[in-house]
């Protein structure tokens, strides 16, 4: 069962939608209990990083950095993603889950900013989640923040300089797009996530 | 590179897909649904469901329609059309919309627009602004109600107001050109992208690849909107995406 967060923030009914449509079984949950048995964790989200301070209220910070201790495959999306780096220029008082050093910054000035619309890729080789995915694939993003370059980055993309559209290392993945609204390549990655063995 | 979006917009009533003529001769085009799967398939970077239902009974059916038409859609999806309230917002949302365009409704209270953006973030808003020169000038006010109603605003700096107040996108519909096929109107786009920090959605006029082309590089637009070009084989998406690639405009494509 892969474990759908659900903070409040946004809509999370895209995601449940997308994974449903790869007989994916899903669960959308604020429920510690129910990320505590998951196999697999998504933790979407649009809207501001300070967000994720609920992600401390439930007492699901904690569950979640156990079961990724544990292994299991956790994917980050859009502000999820930028929530697994340490912290965030948007919100400075509210610490990010840490799971890698760095933190996100905002768009230079002279772009219009959010980075709204479609935009490509630079993938690099042996990502697990990027398989089947070439460079030069395009993806939904809409942030006004985003996270460097970093050792982790699998894909990069170019909005007023480079920066990190997707991280990965072991069991720990993340996507600055919305895999569930870049179509078939979107789908294509949540996929590619469903299909991690356990 | 970021690219420029093409977005197929389906305007409904009473949960069928209808096309008029500046804003008036409504000609059926088929189901929501459906259209919104098949703009997807064939290209369309975004679909927007503009609901123009005259009466309540009528919008009704607004829910179930944007529930259909959410289920096997995986680009973003906008709804708009009569949404007076964060209530209204709410039901949209829930049925499976990404972002809501509102247009009057933000006009008689702005504060709506941050509303909803403090409730589903600032990328869910778009402000809808339906704007027509004033005296063929290079000036543009703002309308509402369906293009009825003048508000003596300048639909630039309402624009303006709209982004302060929390607005992700302006779609600006030009009501000159809306329905006749003649091309954007370049300077309405052009004057409001530049004085914006937030992408301007080009809407009204759109027609030969020639008038897309144009509105990306006069207008400045970041997206442009097309209907009846899309719904009635007068245009295939594929083909446009692909004379806009030759003539050097970035767009998603191959998809």
């Amino acid at each position: 069962m892969i474990a759908v967060i659900d903070y409040r923030a946004g809509n999370i009914a895209s995601m449940k939608k997308a994974l449903d449509h790869l007989h994916a079984d899903a669960v959308v949950t604020r429920d510690a209990n129910v990320v505590a048995r998951a196999d697999k964790i998504i933790l979407p989200g649009v809207g501001h990083f300070s967000a994720t301070v609920i992600l401390d209220q439930e007492g699901l910070r904690g569950v979640i950095l156990r079961r990724i201790e544990n292994g299991v495959p956790f994917l980050g999306v859009c502000v999820g993603m930028q929530w697994m780096f340490e912290s965030s220029a948007e919100a400075p008082g509210t610490p990010g889950l840490g799971l890698f050093s760095g933190a996100c910054g905002r768009f230079a000035q002279g772009v219009k900013s959010p980075h709204v619309g479609w935009n490509s890729l630079t993938c690099r080789d042996g990502s697990r989640l990027l398989r089947g995915i070439p460079s030069g694939s395009f993806v939904y993003f809409t942030h006004s923040y985003s996270v460097p370059i970093v050792k982790v980055t699998a894909a990069s993309c170019e909005y007023s300089g480079e920066f990190s559209a997707a991280v990965e290392q072991d069991n720990m993945f993340g996507v600055q797009f919305h895999p569930e609204k870049s179509g078939d390549v979107g789908l294509r990655l949540l996929a590619n996530f469903c299909d991690l063995p356990c | 590179m970021l690219t420029k979006r093409i977005i197929a917009c389906l305007d409904v009533n009473a949960g069928r897909v209808v096309k008029g003529v500046q804003f008036e001769q409504l000609r059926d085009a088929g189901d929501p649904a459906e259209l919104a799967c098949a703009h997807s398939r064939a290209g369309a970077d975004e679909v927007v469901l503009l609901d123009i239902s005259a009466t309540r009974e009528n919008r009704a059916t607004l829910a179930d329609t944007v529930r259909r038409t959410a289920q096997q859609l995986f680009v973003p999806f906008t709804v708009g059309g009569g949404i007076r309230s964060l209530a209204d917002a709410v039901v949209v949302f829930e049925a499976g919309a990404d972002k809501v365009s509102i247009n009057s409704a933000a006009l008689a209270d702005p504060s709506l627009i941050t509303r909803i953006a403090e409730r589903y973030g600032s990328q869910a808003v778009v402000v809808a602004i339906d704007a027509k020169r004033i005296n063929g000038e290079c000036q543009f006010e703002a309308y509402v109600s369906g293009g009825r109603k003048a508000t003596g605003r300048d639909a630039v700096a309402w624009a303006q107001e709209a982004e302060d107040r929390g607005a992700g996108e302006i779609l600006l519909t030009s009501m000159d050109r809306d329905g006749t096929g003649a091309g954007f109107d370049c300077d309405l786009t052009r004057v409001c992208s530049v004085a914006l920090n937030i992408p301007v959605i080009a809407s009204g006029g759109g027609g030969d690849t020639q008038s897309f082309v144009d509105v990306f590089r006069k207008g400045h637009a970041d997206a442009a909107l097309a209907a009846s070009i899309f719904h009635f084989g007068l245009h295939q998406l594929g083909d446009l995406k692909r004379s806009l690639q030759s003539a050097g405009i970035p767009v998603r494509w191959p998809c």
